[in-house]
């Protein structure tokens, strides 16, 4: 009884929060119904006949969970999905809520959820998932997370709480990750890439980003003999021989397309999957070859995983396309080093000359330290960028980390107002021509809601 | 004239952005024509004392301070105080400031033993203690000059008497959170808790530090004005942030 009280009074919560706009109600509903009744998130978890995906990491959650959805659809398969990126265990509890009957019945087959890093543990318990992705651990938000092998250890705890035959997927390109994966006794699916990809610039040697250069076992230095995304690549310690296990689904191929997405061949067990994806940028191949092991444990067939993956759009803010007074403006999230550089990356294997929208907030939600814009190659735009406009709270540090990167003070404009901003950016662009918006989690909410006050994005929770 | 600048374990202590102070050293010089040459000293790399005249460390976390503890005190320590006492600058961030002092004393696991180049000490409270996190605003005790920066450390550091203050709390916790003291100086070594980018938005200890390296080998050292606006308008915001309006000057 007290679940289906909790359950109405989530769902009324819901309805309430978007009709007086205080915001997608999409962690409000679930925060009361779990008051009201605290194991609800395992009694609706276990009433799923598919089971549970849970997806961490620090880059690519959302992203991800959403390919695996896109997968998911193509298998006929209903997923409730904490789709709005509220990946607390208060939004766990809310997509299963709002996606329950009165009754308490879900409506949907399996969960999907992206779970923050440091929720993991708590999520887990009361999930009893079925399959767990862990993506990659990047320093990201120390004043929130603490430091990163604190979050490694947090992993550790989760994997040892989960059921006995459930399959841990696992980026064997991360070094953090590998460790980590180590410690669990269960059926284990690694992903990861295989070749460098196929891009203009040359492979980046290890960047300044960079979190796990130091051997876990033994405290060696990596030798590396490709570096793909900050740590993440093909390591191994000469010291105590530990090395990158080669991956079980690994990706070959792989052909970016600046802002236009990208492909990659990946292989399992013999077979070939040609996977295209509208998602730019080698994250989201990461992010795709993920999305595929993980649906490869859940049984999928490769030929649905394709489908799935190319029916995918872009995540809100991540390689989303929005046209603005005639200006297409891709939407970068930007939301720490290592996901910056490639961003970075991302625009300028796109443009010669690029029009860039930078917007950097120190919130809760984005950390509050900005010490982070010093480890971003922002070197990268010196010379190239034609106009930069700088907004958000801390819009003045990253005018000043321009300065220092050597991008000309003429080209730079510091604009607080985020509409006044938009505009600026939108006016640098020639007639046809794309610009970049380049936000932290907030700024980008921020620049969404100030984008759908005009009418041109929908709210974010409607997707 | 050229500033000869060493980073000592780059890529091993630069946990948040530290090498951000090093980028403004290096710009802050060439920018006033000065030439500059930036060596890097890893784990085992020896230090030649008379070779640089700045030295810079970053931080770590727990496991990386691990690493460079006992490579600081047995390979590049000697050197490096050597150097200090001949006049060379030294700025030392969050980690690598507390292994400048006597010990660091982490929350589990032995002592790690310091360079004792500062007079200090450092002592974790234990892993249930709260970390001292958030933007801060010093008023500098030599000058009275405002700094603005970040800090996020778990140990407390208690500064002896061989050591000044860097500056007063005016807005953040400080070195132990109780005394309202922040980093330590002797001479013309720096240690502070402002971690990752401390010298974009504090110019003048940049130069100061310039100053110094350049007296050191040269013996007299007059800096031009650089064109500071925005550092000053970044540091004012920064200021604005930490909830001190119009600065601490």
């Amino acid at each position: 009884m007290r679940d289906l009280v909790a359950i109405a009074a989530g769902r009324l919560a819901a309805t309430a929060s978007r009709a007086l706009r205080a915001g997608g109600g999409t962690t409000v509903p679930g925060r009361i119904a779990t008051a009201v009744a605290p194991g609800l998130i395992s009694t609706l978890s276990a009433r799923l006949a598919r089971g549970v995906v849970l997806v961490s990491g620090t880059n690519g959650k959302t992203t991800t969970a959403r390919l695996l959805g896109g997968i998911l659809d193509s298998a006929g398969l209903v997923s409730i999905h904490n789709r709005a990126g509220a990946n607390l265990l208060s939004g766990v509890a809310s997509a299963l809520v709002e996606s329950s009957t009165l009754l308490g019945r879900p409506r949907g087959d399996m969960g999907l959820f992206e779970v923050d890093e440091a929720t993991l543990p708590a999520v887990v318990e009361a999930t009893r998932p079925r399959v767990v992705v862990l993506l990659n651990l990047f320093r990201d938000q120390l004043d929130r997370y603490g430091e990163i092998d604190l979050v490694a250890d947090r992993w550790r705890r989760a994997l040892s709480a989960m059921p006995r035959e459930a399959t841990l997927v696992f980026n064997a390109d991360d070094p953090l990750v590998t460790d980590v994966s180590r410690g669990y006794a269960g059926p284990m699916l690694s992903f990861g890439i295989e070749e460098a990809p196929d891009r203009a610039d040359p492979t980046p040697g290890l960047e300044a980003a960079a979190d796990a250069r130091y051997c876990y076992r033994c405290g060696r230095p990596y030798d590396y003999s490709l570096v793909l995304l900050g740590h993440m690549g093909h390591y191994s310690c000469a010291r105590c021989g530990t090395a990158r296990p080669r991956p079980e689904v690994g990706a070959r191929e792989v052909r970016l397309r600046g802002a236009e997405g990208g492909s990659a061949s990946v292989a399992w067990e013999g077979e070939t999957m040609e996977v295209s994806s509208a998602l730019p940028g080698l994250y989201n191949v990461y992010d795709a070859t993920a999305a595929a092991a993980a649906a490869l444990a859940l049984g999928i067939p490769p030929a649905t995983i394709v489908r799935g993956i190319a029916a995918t759009a872009p995540a809100f803010g991540r390689g989303e396309r929005v046209t603005v007074e005639g200006r297409e403006a891709v939407f970068l999230l930007a939301k720490n080093p290592a996901g910056f550089n490639e961003v970075l990356r991302t625009v300028l294997y796109a443009e010669d000359a690029p029009v860039v929208l930078i917007a950097i907030n120190d919130l809760t939600a984005d950390g509050r330290d900005i010490s982070w814009l010093w480890d971003v190659e922002f070197e990268l735009l010196s010379g190239r960028a034609r106009a930069v406009v700088v907004t958000g709270t801390r819009g003045e540090d990253m005018a000043l980390r321009l300065k220092y990167a050597g991008v000309e003070a003429g080209r730079v404009t510091l604009e607080h107002d985020l509409a006044r901003a938009i505009s600026r950016a939108g006016e640098a662009a020639r007639e046809g021509e794309r610009f970049y918006v380049l936000p932290t989690y907030t700024a980008m909410l921020e620049l969404r809601a100030v984008l759908a006050r005009a009418g041109i994005v929908r709210g974010f929770w409607r997707q | 004239m050229e500033l000869r600048i060493c980073h000592l374990y780059p890529d091993l202590l630069n946990l948040y952005g530290d090498r951000g102070n090093v980028t403004v050293l290096v710009r802050r010089a060439e920018w006033r024509g000065i030439d500059v040459r930036l060596v890097e000293a890893g784990l085992g790399d020896p230090v030649d004392p008379e070779g640089s005249d700045l030295f810079f460390m970053g931080g770590g976390e727990d496991r990386q301070q691990r690493l460079a503890a006992p490579d600081l005190r047995n390979v590049k320590g000697p050197a490096l105080s050597d150097a200090a006492e001949a006049g060379a600058a030294v700025l030392a961030v969050c980690g690598g400031y507390q292994l400048l002092g006597h010990y660091y004393r982490p929350s589990e696991g032995p002592d790690l033993e310091g360079l004792g180049l500062l007079d200090l000490h450092t002592v974790h409270p234990g892993p249930g203690s709260r970390r001292l996190i958030g933007n801060v605003v010093l008023r500098e005790a030599a000058g009275g000059r405002m700094l603005v920066g970040f800090e996020n450390h778990g140990g407390r550091t208690h500064l002896g008497t061989g050591v000044r203050p860097l500056g007063s709390v005016v807005a953040g916790w400080g070195n132990n959170g109780e005394d309202r003291t922040e980093g330590a100086v002797r001479g013309s070594v720096y240690g502070t808790y402002l971690h990752g980018p401390l010298l974009p938005k504090n110019p003048w200890l940049a130069d100061l530090l310039i100053a110094a390296a350049l007296r050191r080998r040269y013996g007299a050292a007059e800096l031009s004005d650089l064109p500071d606006r925005e550092e000053e308008r970044a540091a004012r915001a920064a200021a604005l942030r930490a909830g001190v309006r119009g600065g601490a000057r």
